[in-house]
């Protein structure tokens, strides 16, 4: 039996460098950032004061939410997931069902870590003063885990499986592998898969308390997130949403759909918290076992490999993640391929992060470039150990990457790994 | 006095309407949920909005007899004038 090709058609971002997919590429490649200075964070008395965070004043919101849907939305991820899901599937060319019959082949995994926090915020003063009935109707579905996959679904009409996934800031690529599970099975053609992530205190609070945020950059954000640096002091806070439309290759060619490129396997883990791995920390073996899995499970050879858009997050553990990537890979110094982090761009966009940086590394195909990897002028002594300078290009380059690999890590010691390629006819 | 009423519970209910029902489909005839397609779950919203406007408190029983914008002017008229 032919085995079912997953292709992406479709891609869409609400990113804090880019919200439209050219002004995302053009960022990625100038290295344009989008973290900023929040004077909401120095109120509050934030040791991190600086956040990435798409600038949606300039969207017209009315282009994706109807009137209705706009009273009283207090959910930052809502606006971000449904901004990135619903321009993921005009770019693959996909209008939303005007008659009365669901999509049955079109469904929708679309992942968050909490959702509507602000609306949330807003019931609890409610409900503590005596108001619950002044509620109003939504703060339900604003402030429910599936609120995101809830609005996409409804506003595309999808008849196929809808539902969020969440599982830290693996949440994204564990979507998208999700997705492409389903459309390999043969249970659905389409799948718009994504994840969003609120921003706000009340979302980074928690991570700021952690003392895991950089204190000492606030008036230097473009430079706060240091991936693979030395001097990294911590992972920025960010927010967004990314979003990909996955379709059958035979459907996507039935349509004459724009292919960004292909799926060609993956794997999803866990660490179990154990050798060293914990509710924050991974376990080391199970990193490199999730990416040798999605290789074998691709059927190409490690060093088909020619670039890693790793999770590199800006913290003390980038070392590690560099150690699990050449082992897994068993690649060192200048045989080591390609690596880059966008997080030094936009931050840590938590559950939304592995959608983006997908985004991200799936334009890397259209433009031919590895873009540029910066805040890392100083790049830290244990990898310059392991893997030659050269291959964490500075600023972009020019490259025509064929398989490129993506892994995001979270906290629960999980893990993601999906092997991009690009598009050709002839089978991988 | 009246036709003020009417008008502000017609800006009203004029939000909630779904994008293929016409303003000028509200008349005070009109059933909320059966002509005017308002979706129940916004029938809430509704009522917290005319609390807002008329500066009155409306009671579940009230809400229940809501059915059109008629019954809703009625209830509206009884709330302020027991103000």
């Amino acid at each position: 039996m032919m085995k079912t090709r997953v292709v992406v058609t479709g891609m869409g971002v609400c990113a804090p460098n880019g919200i439209s997919l050219s002004e995302f590429a053009a960022s990625l490649k100038n290295g344009v950032s989008g973290i900023r200075f929040h004077p909401e964070l120095e109120k509050l008395k934030f040791g991190c004061q600086i956040a990435g965070k798409p600038q949606i004043d300039d969207v017209d919101l009315n282009e994706y939410f109807s009137k209705i849907q706009l009273k009283g939305l207090n959910a930052s991820g809502v606006f971000y997931g449904v901004i990135a899901g619903k321009d993921a599937w005009k770019d693959a060319g996909l209008a939303s069902t005007s008659n009365e019959t669901p999509d049955w082949d079109s469904g929708i995994i679309f992942g968050t870590g909490i959702l509507g926090v602000d609306k949330f915020r807003e019931a609890i003063y409610q409900v503590d003063a005596g108001n619950v009935r002044r509620l109003g109707s939504t703060s339900v579905i604003q402030t429910m885990a599936s609120g995101i996959s809830a609005y996409l679904g409804g506003m595309l009409g999808c008849g196929n499986q809808v539902t969020t996934n969440s599982s830290a800031c693996t949440t994204g690529t564990e979507a998208i592998l999700m997705g492409y599970d389903r459309i390999k099975n043969k249970k659905a053609k389409r799948m718009l898969v994504g994840s969003c992530s609120d921003s706000g205190p009340y979302v980074w609070g928690g991570f700021d308390a952690m003392r895991i945020l950089p204190r000492n950059y606030n008036n230097k954000p473009g430079a706060a997130s240091r991936p693979m640096s030395a001097s990294a002091a911590g992972f920025v806070p960010g927010s967004g949403a990314g979003a990909m439309v996955l379709e059958s290759l035979e459907s996507a060619l039935e349509r004459g759909a724009t292919i960004y490129g292909e799926i060609i396997g993956g794997d999803v883990n866990s660490g179990g918290q154990m050798g060293g791995g914990s509710m924050t920390a991974p376990n080391g073996e199970a990193v490199q076992r999730c990416i040798t899995n999605a290789i074998q499970d691709s059927g190409i050879d490690p060093k088909d490999i020619d670039a890693v858009n790793g999770h590199l997050t800006a913290t003390a553990k980038d070392p590690n993640e560099i150690s699990n990537w050449s082992q897994a890979l068993g690649r060192f110094g200048i045989d080591f391929p390609f690596v880059n982090s966008f997080k030094a761009l936009f931050g840590h966009c938590l559950a939304a992060a592995g959608s983006i940086e997908c985004v991200g590394t799936l334009l890397q195909f259209r433009e031919n470039q590895i873009f540029g990897s910066i805040n890392c002028e100083d790049i830290h002594p244990e990898i310059i150990s392991m893997i030659d300078a050269s291959k964490i290009p500075q600023a972009t380059i020019e490259f025509e990457p064929k398989i490129i690999a993506k892994a995001s890590f979270g906290f629960g010691d999980v893990n993601a790994c999906i092997i991009f390629k690009a598009y050709s006819q002839k089978q991988p | 006095m009246q036709e003020e009423r009417y008008q502000k519970l017609k800006d009203i209910v004029q939000t909630y309407l779904p994008d293929d029902v016409a303003v000028e489909a509200i008349q005070p005839e009109s059933n909320f949920t059966q002509e005017l397609n308002i979706n129940s779950a916004n029938l809430v919203d509704i009522v917290l909005d005319v609390e807002d406007a008329f500066d009155i408190m409306l009671e579940n029983e009230d809400m229940d007899g809501m059915q059109t914008v008629k019954d809703a002017l009625k209830i509206i008229d009884l709330k302020i004038a027991a103000k």
